[in-house]
């Protein structure tokens, strides 16, 4: 592939999108369809960081919902209980997310295979029982509400401002992802995903680009967090949940494992399938827990990737 | 002044010495082989020197430095690069990324200049192309260039191997077995790209089995058996020892050696 | 001294359970090296069918035969359609299968049963007996009774069956097992089917003392899998051990230190096992040759 193809290729997929994102609108019934809409771009910037660890990376996490949970309660506890402005908590939230990331990386990251998603699944299921259990802060089981974002003396509220920010967060988010992939530091990540070895005898330090990745895809995860409570007015420790980390693996397998695009395409459907489900609203774990099993057993690249190389007629 | 040196090595496996006391001194500029049968400890022995494992004894000095059990990302920034006998090729990725990453500790990006796609990434992404197509071309794979990594066949693939560990700009090379499973041609070939390489004043440190590449190529060889050294010298020298023929080289390997082409 | 016994007692009942469910993940990992996450789903659907066949007039004990009967078909149909055809995947993707199917077998109970607790009269009548002060419910003698007798029957099957040494032959080398004969996917299957039997006998015994409902499954998994992990996976008297010592160290913390955070114990015991010493306390450290 020449420099332009591929620079080609890189916008002109989120060129798509961003088309997307700013004709959609028009074709809202109301605003319900808009807070739809504007859910599945904010779920959509976490998975982005989660692909970056496990697409690229090749690492797995089965407690990324942890850092969610971190993003949300910095924005829950820091403008209700210590007086700060919800923005800059997030800004507050994404720095604390990098730092826990950095500081329980370092050990679990030495870990591999089934006893890294363990261990991930452990921190994860941590943050949701201190998140539950320290009421005075959090408000316990039940949580907690969430003031508004402000900015300046704009009251953020309407369902079409938070599409705005969704949808532009996200594209930033993919740019910047995308960008990476397209660096010395995107290549030897996926060198790291095919053999850390070969990788670590051609001068990449693995664990210092397992680290920073991971702390990147948290601070991915935790601004997704910091929006979905604001959105929402309301944050609970389900939030940091085994069940809302499994939800976001489910979106990366889902999208394709390395595909930003499959990241918003794994979103959606695991956003918009149980809204529209709401008849079969009981049947959504099962459908969950099929989607999961269906897609490992038999598509485990995903949509995106047996997509694109039936688009593009090539073998992959 | 040695380039490469290994001082009383030695390292065990659950009791299982394997390898003990191994000296090896290496100058610049030489082919130097390793050879002995299969279980002698050259691939252990390779391991250690490029920082896989920690010796329990002993030390490895590179270029005057002492880098025992300095992990293996440092030695290869100081300039020592290897090559795996089961191929740790990248296999998700194209031949051309493959050998782009080998010119990782050449590039220079932070992190933000990354995320942000600023001109000096892509500088240096162009300057890794570059770099990582010549290393190609010295391998005869350019034309494979997009193709992904996965789809070459296997002589090809330890040829890439080889140019991911050329495009490291290393000054010792350590290729471990690169002649394995290949054909006579590819061998030839082999044996072309590692004079290539020495020419240019890369120090080459060969493990092998092939014993016509071996005798050809060598300027050094260095016996190995059950984790100790058995002899090294010139390749008249062990050709002719009696105990490396009777012991190592058999009655095939010994007329294997005496048709090798100096 | 009487507090002391009474933490030691449930300690020991709830340690008997994660036992249970720590032999069914030994059982499954030794002969497919696949850690099951629906393993707690067992439990539940062990307990939950009890109540709910039971409730539809069958007499107890046969309630409890069906439900055992029920959970090993469940743990069949697992293995033959969820984990065969996954074929020679990776650890990661065999874990997210197990758990997707756990997630799918909770939905299941979600909409089968229903979301309410449910408990089971107790076997020994109701009334705590008191052992030295300790107020001991009869039923967690049921409890470490019903899981002695598991670890004797496994025991014995591993040890004095040809079947067992076809077992323990495919945990330790399934290629090798797989030349002499042995039909290694009926194994495996076996041992799906075991560790469902295994599990829906931990349900029924422990419902009557700790309730039952559709989403018992995930927490006890994770536990019965730290107590594996903490023994050391792969050996099933390490499971039995590790589970012992995680419910002491639940009970003990619960009582003299906060109960808040009795859950969070184990994940504590996961993280710090595998980062100290991830080959559990009897395990086998496990050398990696490049």
């Amino acid at each position: 592939m020449t420099v332009s193809a591929l620079t080609a290729h890189r916008l002109v997929g989120l060129a798509v999108i961003a088309a997307i994102v700013i004709l959609l609108p028009a074709f809202f019934p109301s605003t319900y369809y808009t807070r739809v809409a504007t859910l599945v771009f904010i779920f959509a910037l976490a998975v982005v960081g989660l692909n970056l660890l496990m697409g690229f990376a090749g690492q797995v996490s089965l407690g990324h919902a942890g850092f969610v949970g971190i993003g949300g309660y910095s924005v829950a506890i820091g403008a209700t209980h210590l007086g700060i402005p919800a923005w800059l908590c997030i800004f507050v939230g994404a720095a604390l997310s990098g730092l826990i990331a950095f500081l329980v990386g370092r050990p679990i990251l030495r870990l591999r295979g089934h006893y890294l998603a363990v261990a991930t699944l452990g921190f994860g299921v941590l943050v949701a029982i201190v998140l539950t259990n320290e009421a005075a802060w959090t408000g316990g089981p039940d949580g907690m509400t969430v003031p508004r974002l402000t900015l300046l003396t704009w009251q953020v509220r309407s369902a079409n401002a938070w599409y705005w920010i969704a949808t532009s967060s996200f594209l930033v988010g993919a740019l910047l992802a995308l960008n990476l992939n397209d660096s010395p530091t995107g290549r030897a990540l996926r060198a790291i995903h095919d053999s850390e070895v070969a990788a670590a005898v051609l001068g990449i330090d693995v664990s210092h680009q397992k680290l920073a990745i991971f702390a990147v895809s948290a601070i991915y995860a935790s601004v997704s967090g910091s929006y979905l409570a604001l959105f929402n007015g309301h944050i609970t420790p389900d939030v940091s949940g085994f069940l809302s980390s499994i939800e976001l693996v489910a979106m990366v397998v889902l999208g394709g494992m390395g595909s930003v695009t499959g990241s918003l395409i794994g979103a959606a459907v695991l956003v918009v399938l149980p809204q529209t489900l709401t008849a079969l609203h009981e049947y959504e774990h099962m459908v969950l827990g099929l989607i999961l099993m269906g897609f490992m057993i038999f598509l485990r690249r995903g949509i995106m990737p047996g997509l694109a190389t039936a688009i593009a007629g090539r073998r992959l | 002044m040695t380039i490469l040196e290994a001082e009383r090595l030695s390292i065990a496996f659950g009791g299982v010495q394997a390898i003990d006391e191994v000296s090896l001194t290496i100058d610049p500029g030489i082919v130097f082989s390793i050879i002995g049968p299969n279980g002698a400890g050259k691939t252990t022995l390779f391991n250690l020197i490029s920082g896989l494992y920690t010796p329990q004894d002993g030390r490895v000095r590179f270029d005057g430095a002492d880098v025992t059990g300095l992990a293996p990302y440092r030695l290869a920034r100081r300039g020592l690069s290897r090559t795996f006998q089961n191929l740790q090729i990248f296999f998700r990725m194209t031949v051309l990324e493959n050998a782009m990453v080998g010119r990782h500790r050449h590039e220079g990006a932070g992190l933000w200049a990354e995320l942000l796609h600023l001109p000096s990434v892509r500088r240096c992404n162009s300057e890794t192309r570059e770099a990582a197509r010549a290393a190609l071309a010295r391998v005869g794979l350019l034309v494979n260039a997009d193709q992904p990594a996965g789809t070459l066949p296997y002589g090809a693939l330890r040829r890439l191997e080889i140019a991911r560990a050329l495009a490291t700009e290393p000054r010792v090379l350590l290729l471990d077995e690169p002649a394995a499973g290949c054909n006579p041609v590819e061998t030839q070939a082999l044996d072309r790209v590692i004079r290539s390489i020495v020419n240019e004043g890369v120090t080459v440190v060969l493990v092998e089995h092939d014993m016509r590449l071996v005798m050809n190529i060598s300027d050094r060889i260095h016996v190995l058996a059950n984790g100790r050294t058995l002899t090294e010298g010139t390749v008249a020298e062990v050709r002719t020892n009696p105990a490396v023929v009777e012991a190592y080289l058999g009655a095939h390997g010994t007329s294997e050696a005496a048709h090798a082409v100096r | 001294m009487a507090e002391f016994l009474q933490f030691f007692f449930s300690g020991l009942t709830v340690g008997a359970v994660y036992a249970l469910v720590a032999l069914g993940f030994t059982l499954i990992y030794n002969a497919s090296d696949v850690i099951n996450f629906a393993q707690g789903e067992f439990v539940m659907l062990g307990g939950m069918s009890t109540v709910f066949l039971a409730a539809a007039g069958m007499p107890l004990p046969l309630a409890a035969g069906a439900a055992v009967v029920v959970t090993i078909a469940v743990g069949l149909a697992l293995h033959r359609l969820a984990i065969e055809p996954a074929g020679d995947a990776s650890p990661v993707t065999l874990i997210m299968i197990t758990i997707g199917a756990s997630i799918f077998l909770r939905g299941a109970a979600e909409v089968v049963f229903d979301k309410r607790f449910h408990s089971l009269p107790p076997m020994l009548g109701a009334p705590p007996l008191q052992i030295g002060g300790a107020a001991v419910l009869p039923q967690s003698l049921v409890v470490l009774a019903g899981a002695g007798i598991v670890v004797v029957l496994l025991w014995l099957m591993i040890d004095r069956t040809l079947l067992g040494k076809a077992v323990v032959a495919t945990a330790v080398n399934r290629l090798a097992a797989r030349l002499v004969g042995i039909d290694t996917r009926r194994i495996v299957g076996l041992s799906f089917a075991i560790s469902a039997a295994i599990g829906a006998v931990a349900g029924i015994l422990v419902t009557p003392i700790t309730l039952t409902s559709y989403d018992v499954g995930t927490l006890l998994a994770l536990k019965g899998f730290a107590a594996a992990m903490l023994g050391g996976i792969g050996s099933a008297l390490g499971a039995v051990v590790g589970a012992l010592v995680l419910g002491m160290l639940e009970a003990f913390s619960a009582g003299y230190l906060s109960s808040k955070y009795k859950d969070a114990i184990a994940f504590l015991v996961i993280l710090a096992v595998l980062l100290t010493m991830p080959q559990g306390l009897l395990g086998k450290g496990k050398v990696e040759r490049v």
